[in-house]
């Protein structure tokens, strides 16, 4: 079972790296694009986010109403439902690396096989950034609820 | 730049949905990639196997792309390197902080009708605007 897990993981992956590529996501230019809305807007990201969501949430509603997946034993789900400040200002600070390359983590990981050094420098950064947030919140006595860590969404 | 390419995005888009739904549907996992990739840096014994084939994976896809159109999605990235190495450390730091990215947050997140996804999305995309227009990147 467990290697049909990963077998599983390893396609999905794949699907979404074909997914982003096909879409100009993995184009930080393109996102750019979206994302200035003050100049000649290019609205792709909102079709891309459109049509992942016309799949994603029909998916969603079967599998949460089915209660379990196909090959493992239960949902991980986000428990978090509160409206914190480290929500919003780390979405915050996320917004502003995006806004500053256009890349977010999906389009930068499957861009890793340009072998540009540019997009290896900025994987290597993010990498580094998430290092140092489990750094610091490692230092802190953190209050875990659940063994899982299902607060988070990803 | 302002090249509307609906069609390729409406396709792409139903093939990342697909990705998210099987996802969940075999896995039982949100495919959040800032969240992979994030337990991956901060690792838990046997809780790193399906996070290392899906991020494999990844690169994997856009290499399935090079070779079924016969040449590379283009990746332009105009950012200084500068810009470059602070945007990375901003877009990891701040989607642990948050707790998601544009998958995590906004598809996954989305699809499950969470109130702190719906904020969180509103949140970097405003964000993200902002700071195209204060940096004087549009075009």
């Amino acid at each position: 079972m467990a290697v049909l897990r990963i077998f599983a993981s390893l396609v999905c992956g794949i699907v979404f790296g074909l997914g982003l590529a096909i879409s100009g996501m993995m184009n930080p230019a393109k996102v750019i694009g979206f994302l200035d809305v003050t100049g000649s807007w290019d609205p792709t990201l909102a079709f891309v986010m459109g049509g992942a969501l016309l799949i994603a949430v029909p998916a969603y509603r079967l599998v949460l109403g089915r209660g379990h997946p196909a090959l493992a034993g239960g949902l991980s789900l986000p428990a978090n439902t509160r409206l914190d400040t480290p929500l919003i200002l780390g979405s915050a600070l996320f917004g502003v690396g995006w806004g500053l390359v256009g890349f977010c983590p999906g389009p930068a990981v499957a861009a890793v096989v340009t072998g540009f050094p540019t997009v290896l420098g900025f994987v290597a950064s993010m990498v580094a950034g998430m290092a140092v947030h489990a750094w610091i919140s490692g230092k802190r006595p953190v209050r875990k609820s659940s063994p899982d860590a299902a607060s988070d969404t990803g | 730049m302002g090249d509307f390419t609906p069609v390729s995005g409406l396709i792409g888009g139903l093939l990342i949905g697909l990705a998210v739904a099987l996802m969940l549907l075999l896995n039982g996992r949100i495919a959040g990639v800032s969240g992979i990739v994030g337990g991956l840096v901060n690792p838990k014994a046997g809780d790193t196997d399906w996070r290392a084939a899906f991020v494999i994976g990844l690169p994997l896809g856009a290499l399935a792309y090079f070779l079924v159109a016969g040449g590379p999605a283009p990746v332009n990235i105009l950012a200084s390197p500068l810009a470059i190495l602070i945007g990375g450390l901003l877009v990891g730091f701040g989607t642990r902080m948050g707790s998601g990215c544009t998958s995590g947050h906004g598809l996954c997140g989305l699809a499950l009708l969470s109130w702190r996804s719906v904020v969180a999305t509103a949140v970097f995309f405003g964000v993200a605007m902002v700071t195209v227009f204060l940096t004087g990147q549009g075009f």
